[in-house]
């Protein structure tokens, strides 16, 4: 019997080729034969390339959702450490083409051992699953400043835990990590089964540290995608760096070859914050339109500023409005966070929606899970963030309850595993 | 504005008709046949007005700005003077709707592109319906006896917090501890009662009510909160309590930034809307700081605070009530039923003068909370609307 894998059951393996050039074991994954695929399954059957000059993820156009999950490392070993990021590597190449986690897959395993693929991604096509990893600042020194791996003098000065911002309550269960993965996905199952997989493949080396579903993608990352709106139900993040920025992904996303001379390895990675940011919404739904509408500083319909126009007409944040003041109020969120007041800062912004069923006070614990890439977090995040606790009236309806900073690094050669400058 | 998509609204409009051929005559489309909804057009030189009259009731006035600059559309009285109803801050190519009450009479309608000027101006009309709007002769009343009594009672609460911030500062700069921590809830009842006109000198608010977390780093932290902590250092840890000049530092700061406050808030008026705004926003603070049990979070006296949250709302609420009996009765009865209940609640709390620390409470009684103040909160966010109306 032929082997059953994801792509097999999908008759049809779109990315097969690649995995064969990677010269992987075959674990069946290129033996497209017949047949149609499960009905009923969410995802789509694009793929995205895992290698390349930058990871997957970040300029990849927004999937609809997401599964992000912090890792404390549980060994002293740097071997194991090296180990586990080629294993995750091969499992992670696998999985974003379509196929199994391991190597033999999901039923397709002697009867007598546990399969090495969860399974729960039968059926499912690729559904445009990336993979991101990042390193955190905790991989490098530890809370007593002890260089755990050998790797602290590669520490880059920009890689360190956010300033307290007003407005946090951070839970140290929601915050920091030494590494993370963020997979997005057209179909949450298939994001879900890739975290699953790469947590168990970890289970002696890495422990969860936190994770966060998004059912929704906040941002678009290409011309091609519409700006979908938060929880507040306004279109938010028009002015992100969109993958076809050329220039501006290299002056605000990806890190330079000269940026820091201890983060030589981080060339062509960028770095990847990432905030729980929980929203009240219930007082927020009791505030007027007028009044939500000038908090944001756009309208709420069409997303245009409230300088007029449409949703991508430049704002003029010094059109005269009634009673004297400028008609984009002053403190409203689109101005206190613009590029034009923090010397032309931008992120990549690549955040989703997300409801982690109610809090103590039945309210929704719902909010924004923030995720921006930029190339300097303490230029490109810091003073915008900075401003936005201390002036923005949208602060009023948010919290920010977990809080983390990773380095990420530049893409995956062939024959490498993730984060192999790191490690040369 | 409505959650449906922009691009659905308008498939459903084309699919009105075909749904309603069945009946000889189809509804007009959405929004024109309507000869209570006035569309209007400003643009740099120009203030078209869809018709010059319209029957008495509920009208609507869809301002839609064709210019450059913002605009503003005002319905004026006969005389031109008198402002009946407006709408503000109009951006170029964007739209905002006026819903005004008119009974029948002669009127003004005038855009104003760029704010200034008298506007571009045309008269008119609005007929006798059967939907005429009753004008009670005597509402001007109303909200004259609702803004004098409202400033008379936040000026009353401001100079009872002086008073009790002085003693507070006494007994703390004294060393009399347990006094300061009696006088402490207190002597911030009155600051909550009144919080939202507190809280909105932007200058001395974080310096007399800053809460640790909300400080930047290298902020300096002044006000209750920072001798609260001193006051209650059980939650803090190794906690190095501050020395009696510091002490005279912080308690000398306080007074004096109460004093100020009292100053300013004597010359302060509030409108209606003001107050009814104001009635909502107390309610919003029970909602994201005192429910939650994060305003007082060494002492603990979270309860104090809610409980004077909800009296400043009352008082806000009770001022303007006859003015919202007389145009949304149910309204009105929901909302006394609704502050009735919260007010239950917390009753059941009460020890002696004050209240549970917010610690003995169950999450079961904390929960009851919630509900009550998000019950009220959901009809209370409409009051301004009425009260204006």
């Amino acid at each position: 019997m032929p082997p059953l894998s994801r792509r097999g059951l999908l008759g049809g393996g779109v990315a097969a080729a690649g995995l064969a050039g990677a010269g992987l074991v075959g674990a069946g994954i290129a033996s497209a034969t017949d047949g149609p695929g499960e009905p009923g399954a969410g995802g789509t059957p694009e793929t995205y390339p895992f290698r390349g000059e930058h990871q997957a993820g970040i300029v990849t156009p927004a999937q609809d959702r997401l599964h992000f999950a912090a890792f404390d490392v549980t060994t002293d070993d740097r071997e194991a450490l090296v180990a586990l990021l080629t294993a995750w590597t091969a499992a992670a190449e696998r999985m974003t083409t379509g196929g199994p986690a391991g190597p033999v897959g999901p039923v397709e395993g002697s009867a007598d051992l546990p399969p090495d693929d969860t399974g729960e991604a039968i059926g499912l096509p690729a559904s445009g699953l990336t993979l991101t990893f990042g390193f955190g600042p905790s991989l490098f020194r530890d809370a007593d400043g002890r260089d755990r791996f050998g790797l602290a003098d590669r520490l880059p000065a920009s890689l360190k835990d956010l300033p307290h911002f007003p407005g946090d309550v951070l839970a140290p269960g929601r915050s920091g990590g030494d590494l993370c993965v963020q997979a997005c996905a057209q179909d949450p199952q298939v994001a879900v089964h890739a975290i699953r997989n790469l947590v168990r493949i970890g289970f002696g080396t890495v422990r969860v540290r936190w994770s966060q579903l998004g059912f929704g993608r906040t941002s678009s990352t290409s011309t091609a995608q519409e700006t979908p709106r938060n929880l507040f139900g306004f279109k938010d993040g028009t002015a992100n760096v969109l993958a076809e920025e050329t220039q501006a992904l290299t002056d605000h996303v990806w890190v330079g070859e000269d940026d820091d001379p201890a983060g030589g390895w981080l060339a062509g990675g960028s770095y990847l914050v990432a905030r729980r940011i929980a929203m009240t919404i219930e007082t927020w739904d009791r505030q007027t339109l007028a009044e939500q509408e000038s908090i944001v500083g756009r309208t709420k319909g069409t997303g245009a500023p409230l300088s007029g126009g449409e949703e991508h007409t430049p704002i003029d944040f010094d059109m005269p409005g009634s009673n004297g003041q400028p008609v984009v109020p002053v403190d409203s969120h689109v101005r206190v966070v613009h590029p034009d007041q923090h010397g032309g800062a931008r992120m990549l912004r690549r955040g989703y929606t997300f409801v982690d069923g109610t809090t103590d006070l039945g309210g929704l614990d719902a909010g924004l899970f923030f995720l921006a890439f930029v190339r300097d977090p303490l230029t490109d995040f810091v003073p915008v963030q900075q401003a936005m606790a201390r002036s923005d009236a949208m602060m009023e309806y948010l919290r920010v309850t977990g809080s983390a900073v990773f380095a990420v690094p530049p893409g995956v050669a062939e024959g490498e595993h993730v984060g192999q400058s790191l490690f040369a | 504005m409505t959650r449906r998509p922009l691009t659905a609204l308008a498939l459903l409009a084309l699919a009105v008709p075909a749904l309603a051929s069945c009946t000889e005559n189809a509804p007009a489309a959405e929004g024109g046949g309507d000869d209570r909804t006035v569309t209007v057009t400003s643009s740099a030189d120009a203030c078209e007005v869809s018709t010059t009259e319209a029957p008495a009731g509920t009208l609507s006035f869809d301002v839609t700005n064709a210019g450059d600059e913002v605009t503003e559309f005002y319905l004026l009285g006969e005389d031109g003077l008198r402002i009946v109803a407006e709408v503000e801050n109009v951006g170029p190519q964007l739209s905002r709707q006026l819903v005004v009450n008119a009974p029948a009479g002669e009127y003004m309608t005038a855009c104003k592109p760029g704010m200034v000027g008298e506007g571009i101006r045309s008269a008119f009309t609005v007929t006798p319906s059967d939907e005429e709007v009753e004008v009670s002769a005597d509402e001007q009343e109303l909200v004259d006896a609702a803004e004098s009594s409202y400033q008379t009672y936040v000026q009353d609460q401001s100079d009872q917090l002086l008073v009790k911030t002085r003693e507070f500062a006494e007994d703390y700069t004294s060393g009399d501890d347990d006094a300061a921590r009696a006088m402490y809830p207190d002597a911030r009842t009155h600051w909550e009662r009144i919080e939202t006109v507190a809280e909105s000198f932007g200058d001395l608010d974080p310096r007399m009510d800053a809460r640790e977390a909300d400080l930047e780093p290298g902020q300096r932290w002044t006000g209750w909160h920072r001798m609260e902590k001193d006051l209650w250092p059980q939650r803090a840890g190794d906690y190095t309590p501050l020395t009696d000049a510091q002490r005279q530092t912080f308690a000398d700061d306080l007074v004096a930034n109460t004093e100020e406050l009292d100053e300013r808030i004597g010359e302060l008026e509030f409108t209606v809307d003001q107050i009814a705004n104001g009635s909502r926003g107390l309610l919003e603070e029970v909602a994201t700081g005192k429910v939650t049990g994060e305003e007082e979070y060494w002492s603990r006296t979270d309860l104090w605070d809610f409980q004077a949250n909800v009296d400043g709302a009352r008082v806000g609420y009770d001022g303007v009530a006859p003015i919202v009996e007389g145009k949304d009765a149910e309204l009105a009865s929901q909302l006394e039923l609704r502050f009735t209940d919260l007010q239950e609640l917390l009753d059941a709390q009460r020890v002696g003068d004050g209240f549970t620390s917010y610690d003995d409470l169950t999450k079961q009684e904390v929960r009851e909370l919630a509900d009550a103040v998000n019950a009220l909160s959901e009809p209370l966010s409409r009051l301004t609307a009425v009260v204006v109306a």
